[in-house]
């Protein structure tokens, strides 16, 4: 099973021995507590599930305590759950460290994309807006025809216009893993990841590597 | 940032760097790579900026090259290319950024000496 739960810190850049500059975002990723193993037999399918962040007892309900203290796992922020195939490297109760991953791999990072409130089309779906001269006035920015006359008659539903935009679950994809400190549990990942500094990020192997 | 933190991602500091303030005049010695040999190229020119930040410290050197072009160029304080950073010269300089140099000649743009 190779996935981590941890918070986004921030970005900053690395030195390689040769002074090139790699771009990376740091992540504080574990310790994490193996809190369940879901199985075919009882369950329906197989899964990993894991806990991160320490927090106080008492801002859990009594069922996340009672849930935690099958496996005397302290009081968890988080709880996720990783599918698998195949067979188990992990136990009930394990504690995860960031040296799941190593230097050199490509994983997958989720968080939640930084909210952006109501935006209008040009900004949440790429539209162009209009022409600015030839006499035009306040259209600039507006969407331009959203259909057709009496056939259909209607709005075709799903077409795309101003609305709350940001706050979505986003995966970057095959972000190398530069650096690993398993004692700080420290990852660092090229390039950037979806969310704010601070917001709760999963990380897996690259499902498309 | 926590200080567990810092401590893991913490580039080294390059020693060869010292203090710049803007204003300076600095010679900057960079490694350059050429096919598989080293050599070190001069960018000699007035510090105009200087930022902080740890990992992402850096600092901008302006000069006039030929024909009276303007040259700048950013340089990141903790990259091991930098060879050696010489400061020939200290100016009084009354604010952190000095992007007014920009708008200035050359004779207009000479900075007061620090004494």
């Amino acid at each position: 099973m190779k996935g981590l739960l941890g918070t986004k810190v921030g970005m900053t850049q690395l030195f390689d021995e040769e002074g090139r500059v790699t771009p990376v975002t740091v992540i504080e990723a574990g310790p994490c507590f193996v809190t369940q193993i879901k199985n075919k037999e009882n369950d329906g399918y197989q899964s990993v599930q894991i806990g991160f962040q320490e927090t106080q007892s008492k801002k859990l309900s009594g069922g996340e305590k009672g849930h935690l203290q099958r496996t005397s796992a302290p009081s968890l922020k988080h709880l996720r759950e990783f599918r698998i195939k195949g067979d188990l490297d992990v136990a009930e109760g394990q504690i995860l460290k960031a040296d799941v991953f190593s230097a050199g791999e490509y994983v997958d990072v989720i968080g939640t994309s930084k909210g952006k409130g109501f935006q209008g089309g040009m900004k949440r779906h790429n539209f162009r807006g209009a022409q600015i001269t030839h006499g035009q006035s306040d259209r600039q920015r507006a969407p331009g025809s959203i259909g057709s006359n009496s056939f259909p008659g209607r709005v075709i539903k799903g077409l795309r216009m101003a609305g709350h935009m940001g706050a979505d679950r986003v995966t970057a994809q095959n972000l190398v893993v530069v650096k690993v400190d398993p004692e700080r549990n420290i990852i660092a990942v090229r390039g950037s990841v979806p969310g704010a500094n601070g917001s709760l990020v999963v990380i897996r192997q690259a499902k498309k590597k | 940032m926590k200080a567990h933190i810092l401590e893991a991602i913490t580039q080294p500091v390059n020693p060869n760097v010292p203090e710049i303030n803007p204003g300076d005049s600095v010679v900057v010695n960079v490694r350059i790579r050429e096919g598989s040999k080293y050599r070190v190229q001069a960018f000699k020119g007035t510090v105009i900026r200087v930022r902080k930040g740890g990992n992402d410290a850096s600092f901008t050197v302006r000069r006039i090259a030929s024909h009276g072009v303007g040259v700048e160029r950013t340089f990141l304080s903790r990259s091991p290319r930098l060879e050696s950073v010489e400061i020939t010269r200290r100016a009084v300089a009354r604010r952190a950024q000095l992007y007014y140099l920009r708008n200035l000649t050359t004779k207009q743009s000479r900075l007061k000496e620090k004494r």
